[in-house]
C-alpha cells in the first residue's frame, strides 16, 4: 500500500494531511489492515480541543478497540459523518476515509511528525516483529 | 502439583501451524497456542462469519483437549466426573457436559463422546488441558477404567456451515445424511481410514469435527483438500475471531468468560445439561444448596440500544449508575448486525425488555436483556 508523500505520519498509526492552517486526520492502511473490520468510530464533536500525543477517540474492529492519538494540536472544525453508518470506509480506502479536520494550533508541530518513507520502514519493522 | 505449571510456558503449535502462515493468517496466542485469529484472504472475521452462516468455513481445532476412558467402569467414572446422564448416551451418540468442582462451579465444559460400549471420548478446552486431565485422573483413579490424554493425537478440524455436510459428504465414504446432531460415525475422509467424524461444532450451525492423525503431512494435505472440495460451496478458512463471534451469536458459553472456577451452573443457566436426579456427581450437593439459596446473579444476554460496542469485563450499570455486574463476553454480532453481549446480572435485572447500561469508556451506554440465544439456526423441514 503506497503511503501518500504529501501527508505526514505518527507511530501511532495516524495519518494527517494539511495546507500549513487547517488539517485532515485519518488511520493509516496499516492500521486498518491490523484492525480488520471496522465496525465504530467515536470521534469528538466540531468544536473541540485535541492536544498532539493525546487520545482524542476510539476506532473499534470486531475483535479490538484502539485509542487515536492526536498528531498535531488543534480545534476540530468538521467530522466525517459518514463513518457513522459506514465505518468499513476505512477499510476500503484508509487514506482517503478522513476522520475529522482541526485548524491547526501549532503548524510547526507537524515537522516531528514521520514521512511516508520514514513511516514505511517503521511498519516494515512493526510487521517483522 | 502439576509439573506442568513449574515448565517455562513455551508457545504450543497445531500442525497446521505452517499452513496458517502459509495462508497469510493473521496469528495470535490463545491460551499458551499460537492460532490464526483470522485470514484477511479470506475476507476477514466478518466474511468469515457470514461464510459459516450461509455456507462453509473450515477451522482448526486441533488445540482442544480429548481425554478417552476405556475398560468396565468407564460409564461410571464419566458418570462421577460430568454434569449430564452420560448413561442415556448410545453408542455413537454425544452430549454437552461440564466437569465440576464440589462447590458446584466449572473445571471445564466438555463434549462427551460414547465411542463404543466402554469407550468414551471428552473432548475439553485447549487452556484447561492439563487442569481437566489431572482432575479427571485424580478423581477416577476408584473406578477400573484406563484413562488417555489423546490431546496430541489429532488434528481436529471444523467443517461448519450449512453446507458443511455437502462438503465433507464429497470426501468421505461415510453416509453423512444418516448422522444426526451430535452423534458421531468413523469412515474414510480424504483416503485416511477410520476417521472419527462427529456432526458437532461451537458455531451454533450445523456441521462437523473430524479427527485426523496429527502429522504436519497429513494434516496438510486433509486441510487442503477440504478446501479444494469447498470451492463450489465458497468454503474460507476461518480463525477464532469468527468462532467467537459466531458462538457469542449462539450464546454458547466459552471457559474463562460466562463459565468458571467461581461460577455455578444455574447462575450460568446451563440447567438442562445438568442432571440431578444422577445424584452422585462431583458437585451435585453443592449445586442443591444453590438451588435452595437462591441466585445472586443470572447470565443474560444483552442488545445494545445506544450506539456503542459492550466489551468483555465491561461493567453493567443500573439506571441510576449504580454496578450491577460484568459483560462475559461482548461483540458486535456479525450475522445479526446489531451489537451483543452476555453479562452477569442480579436476577432482579434478568427479565427480558429489562434495561440496564453498559459502561463503556466511562458512559453508560443503554443496553436491553433479550431472549438467548441471539442467534437460532433455521431447521430444515
Amino acid at each position: 500500500m503506497p503511503y501518500p508523500t504529501d501527508f505526514k505520519y505518527t507511530k501511532e498509526h495516524e495519518w494527517i494531511k494539511s495546507d500549513g492552517k487547517s488539517a485532515s486526520i485519518g488511520i493509516t492502511s496499516y492500521a486498518q489492515g491490523s484492525l480488520g473490520d471496522i465496525v465504530f468510530v467515536e470521534l469528538p464533536k466540531t468544536g473541540s480541543e485535541i492536544t498532539k500525543g493525546k487520545t482524542f477517540g476510539s476506532v473499534e474492529s470486531v475483535k479490538a478497540v484502539s485509542d487515536l492519538y492526536a498528531p498535531a494540536s488543534g480545534t476540530v472544525t468538521d467530522v466525517n459523518g459518514e463513518l457513522n453508518t459506514a465505518p468499513e470506509k476505512i477499510n476500503e480506502d484508509a487514506h482517503s476515509a478522513w476522520l475529522m479536520k482541526i485548524t491547526l494550533k501549532d503548524p510547526s508541530e507537524l515537522n516531528s511528525l514521520l514521512s511516508a518513507a520514514d513511516y514505511e520502514k517503521f511498519v516494515a519493522e512493526e510487521g517483522a516483529k | 502439583m502439576p509439573a506442568v505449571e513449574a515448565t517455562t510456558p513455551t508457545i504450543r503449535k497445531t500442525a497446521l501451524n505452517g499452513v496458517h502462515r502459509q495462508m497469510g493468517a493473521k496469528m495470535v496466542e490463545f491460551n499458551g497456542w499460537d492460532m490464526p485469529v483470522e485470514y484477511p484472504s479470506a475476507g476477514g472475521i466478518m466474511a468469515e462469519h457470514n461464510a459459516v452462516r450461509t455456507g462453509v468455513g473450515i477451522f482448526d481445532v486441533s488445540h482442544m483437549g480429548d481425554i478417552r476412558l476405556t475398560g468396565p467402569e468407564a460409564l461410571a467414572a464419566v458418570q462421577h466426573i460430568s454434569m449430564n446422564d452420560a448413561s442415556r448416551l448410545a453408542v455413537g451418540q454425544a452430549q454437552y457436559s461440564a466437569l465440576l468442582y464440589p462447590q458446584g462451579t466449572f473445571v471445564d465444559d466438555v463434549i462427551v463422546h460414547r465411542l463404543g460400549d466402554d469407550d468414551y471420548l471428552l473432548v475439553i478446552n485447549a487452556g484447561t488441558r492439563e487442569k481437566d486431565f489431572n482432575w479427571v485422573r485424580d478423581n477416577t483413579r476408584q473406578f477400573n477404567c484406563k484413562l488417555e490424554d489423546l490431546s496430541d493425537n489429532f488434528t481436529q478440524i471444523a467443517i461448519q456451515g450449512p453446507k458443511g455436510v455437502n462438503l465433507l459428504q464429497k470426501l468421505t465414504d461415510a453416509n453423512l445424511s444418516a448422522v444426526k446432531f451430535y452423534w458421531v460415525t468413523r469412515g474414510t475422509v480424504c483416503g485416511l481410514k477410520n476417521v472419527l467424524i462427529a456432526r458437532t461444532g461451537y458455531t451454533a450451525e450445523d456441521g462437523f469435527e473430524i479427527y485426523i492423525p496429527a502429522d504436519e503431512a497429513t494434516s496438510a494435505k486433509v486441510w487442503n483438500e477440504i478446501l479444494e472440495a469447498g470451492k463450489e460451496f465458497g468454503v474460507v478458512p476461518c480463525g477464532l475471531g469468527s468462532r467467537n463471534t459466531l458462538r457469542l451469536e449462539g450464546s454458547l458459553s466459552l471457559y474463562g468468560h460466562e463459565i468458571s472456577d467461581t461460577i455455578n451452573v444455574w447462575e450460568a443457566g446451563l440447567d438442562r445439561f445438568c442432571k440431578m436426579e444422577k445424584l452422585d456427581f462431583i458437585g451435585h450437593a453443592a449445586l442443591s444448596k444453590a438451588k435452595a439459596d437462591g441466585l445472586k446473579k443470572i447470565l443474560v444476554g444483552l442488545e445494545m440500544v445506544e450506539r456503542g460496542i459492550a466489551r468483555d469485563e465491561y461493567k453493567v450499570l443500573d439506571d441510576g449508575g449504580r454496578e450491577i455486574g460484568y459483560v462475559t463476553s461482548g461483540s458486535p454480532a456479525p450475522f445479526l448486525k446489531k451489537n451483543i453481549a452476555m453479562a452477569y446480572v442480579p436476577p432482579e435485572f434478568a427479565t427480558v425488555g429489562s434495561t440496564v447500561k453498559v459502561e463503556i469508556r466511562g458512559q453508560g451506554v443503554k443496553a436491553q436483556v433479550v431472549p438467548t440465544p441471539f442467534y437460532r439456526r433455521p431447521r430444515k423441514i
